[in-house]
């Protein structure tokens, strides 16, 4: 994914943490927009005033740990949390009067199953095609279709219950694409499968993606965002604290590549000052030593010639992973 | 306080209907629990009133008339399955919906409010209430105890106990919080399912005792389906369904208020 990163200014105000920018794309309105989204639960502050935009046919993405104000956005915008303060619209739409109207148009994943587990997996889309009060038999022809698309035809007649978690999921996603919606809200889409199941997801997803549809998702997974989202937030304790497609925040906010250092127990603790100076940034985690420089091998030789022996060495190429470190102090996953 | 009895309309929408389209849906795969609540008051008929009623013999029903015992206790255990069922229905499956079964959780992502969601789930209810009803009605013809042509007014009769104790079960679990809770609504219904003029006559009861009976909302209801039962109508049958209606409409204003803070978080 080459895009006009180089070419692209970036105005040095942006540099400062927690700078925002509305969608680049300014042809045509946002699907999405928010400016000092705020919500709270009694003394609680779980979203504290963000402002960002959603461009029509973008996958954007919520990225941060668990508890930083993901899933209370994401509730939000699917109309099924009340806005605190601040100022949201979407589809053009106020949530507060018009909520039944935005979720007509809305294909929402949550967090957890939803699954209707009194009923097979075709009445399961069937049914939810009623709530959107479409006609019967434009909801079995649509069902029979998701049915194929999520790979799920041949479970039709079956109970939920018994499926795994790959298929549950894939058929929460049948059913939120039930009333063919303009904006799909996934939140935490592919958390607690296994590798395969997920991948088959994110293929399903990006199809989607093709057809124009506006994917919004959540994620604590570097990868998933760095697959599935154009441009994506990091939100850390209730506030966005950066912005920007993952190229470009890997650009921003670390260096081209990582130098990781492993050590034997107890080695680290005796390094002291040894390692200063060979990185342009040098992260210290209990298990390892990231170094941040654009070229990694230097840095290995470099360290090799101050006497530094770790028992394992690997160069990579920075992730968001690192961009979060960078931002938050804090791995994504803890 | 002024009570809004207005929003029972502003509430729910047609969009109730489905909420009883899915629960077709769901007793499609077992249709012989639909009637699982008609044996209730069945067996309560026969041990009761076929069993016990041959040690009691005869007694006194509406209107001073001399009528077998059988007679006098099979409108009120219909009033008391209204009552029961409606209450099980709006407190502890309703509560077990609202936050364990995430079932309604997923169906208010769609275009259905929390409104649509109770109305649909007290019309089912109700839908529920009136087939038991009729299985029970069928029953009382069979062992020779319909009377008079009125009891066929008993099915209407049930269905309001069933909507005035259902609205305010509801209203009473949209401030649940826990389980224990419900120990509380036990407290209430066991000792009016036992004393509300069900299994013996008011006259046994003292004086003061009985004012507070008949205050009661089961007792209002036990003795509205067992005048129609025999036949008798008066000023008092109008009192009933008034108090009954009311207690209804008071419940669902109530819930209207509460839902969408209990479920819109």
């Amino acid at each position: 994914m080459h895009d006009s990163l180089a070419t692209e200014p970036t105005p040095a105000v942006e540099e400062a943490l927690g700078a925002s920018r509305p969608a680049a794309r300014a042809s045509a309105p946002p699907l999405i927009s928010a400016r000092g989204l705020t919500k709270r639960f009694d003394d609680f502050t779980a979203v504290d005033g963000i402002d960002f935009e959603v461009a029509p046919g973008e996958a954007f993405g919520f990225l941060g740990p668990n508890g930083a104000g993901k899933t209370s956005t994401m509730r939000m915008i699917g109309c099924t949390s009340p806005v605190s303060d601040g100022e949201l619209r979407i589809l053009d739409m106020d949530p507060r009067r018009q909520g039944p109207q935005i979720r007509s148009r809305l294909g929402v994943v949550p967090q957890q199953d939803t699954l209707d587990n009194e009923l097979t997996v075709r009445e399961n889309l069937l049914i939810y095609g009623r709530y959107f009060g479409l006609p019967r038999e434009e909801c079995a022809r649509r069902a029979d279709e998701l049915l194929d698309f999520v790979q799920l035809a041949d479970r039709g007649k079956d109970l939920v219950e018994p499926l795994s978690g790959g298929m549950k999921r894939r058929l929460t996603i049948a059913r939120s694409l039930i009333n063919e919606p303009s904006l799909m809200l996934l939140d935490e889409p592919t958390t607690g499968l296994d590798p395969q199941a997920r991948h088959l997801l994110w293929d399903r997803l990006y199809r989607l993606k093709q057809r124009g549809v506006t994917l919004v998702l959540t994620t604590h997974y570097m990868d998933e965002a760095e697959q599935l989202c154009d441009r994506l937030v990091v939100m850390d304790k209730a506030k966005i604290v950066a912005e920007g497609s993952p190229q470009q925040l890997i650009q921003r906010y670390s260096t081209r590549e990582v130098a990781e250092f492993r050590f034997l127990p107890g080695v680290q603790e005796t390094l002291d000052g040894k390692l200063d100076g060979l990185a342009s940034r040098i992260e210290k985690l209990p298990d390892r030593v990231l170094l941040y420089a654009d070229d990694g091998e230097e840095v290995v030789m470099a360290a090799r010639e101050r006497g530094i022996h770790p028992e394992a060495v690997l160069v990579r190429r920075s992730t968001l992973e690192d961009v979060f470190l960078r931002l938050t102090g804090r791995s994504l996953v803890d | 306080m002024a009570l809004r009895i207005t929003p029972l309309f502003a509430f729910g929408s047609r969009r109730a209907l489905r909420m009883i389209e899915r629960n077709l849906l769901v007793y499609k795969h077992g249709w012989l629990m639909l009637f699982s609540g008609f044996f209730e008051p069945f067996f309560y008929l026969l041990s009761i009133g076929f069993g016990l009623g041959r040690l009691v013999g005869d007694v006194v029903g509406p209107g001073g008339q001399t009528i077998p015992y059988a007679l006098f206790v099979a409108p009120a255990l219909l009033a008391a399955s209204s009552m029961n069922g409606a209450i099980t229905e709006s407190t502890f499956n309703f509560f077990f919906k609202l936050n364990y079964d995430k079932t309604f959780a997923s169906i208010l992502t769609t275009p259905m409010s929390p409104g649509d969601i109770s109305l649909g789930e007290l019309g089912w209810a109700l839908i529920r209430g009136a087939l038991y009803t009729i299985g029970f009605l069928v029953v009382m013809v069979l062992f020779g105890l319909a009377r008079s042509p009125l009891i066929l007014l008993t099915l209407p009769g049930a269905l309001l106990i069933g909507f005035a104790f259902a609205a305010v079960g509801m209203a009473a679990t949209s401030f649940m919080k826990t389980w224990q809770d419900f120990d509380l609504i036990q407290l209430v219904i066991l000792p009016m399912f036992l004393f509300s003029g069900t299994f013996f006559p008011l006259d046994s009861l003292p004086e003061g005792l009985r004012i507070v009976v008949q205050l009661t909302p089961l007792y209002q209801g036990v003795d509205l389906l067992r005048g129609l039962t025999v036949g008798v109508i008066g000023p008092e049958t109008v009192v009933h369904v008034a108090y009954l209606l009311v207690m209804g409409l008071v419940g669902l204003s109530i819930v209207s208020r509460r839902l969408d803070k209990l479920l819109l978080k």
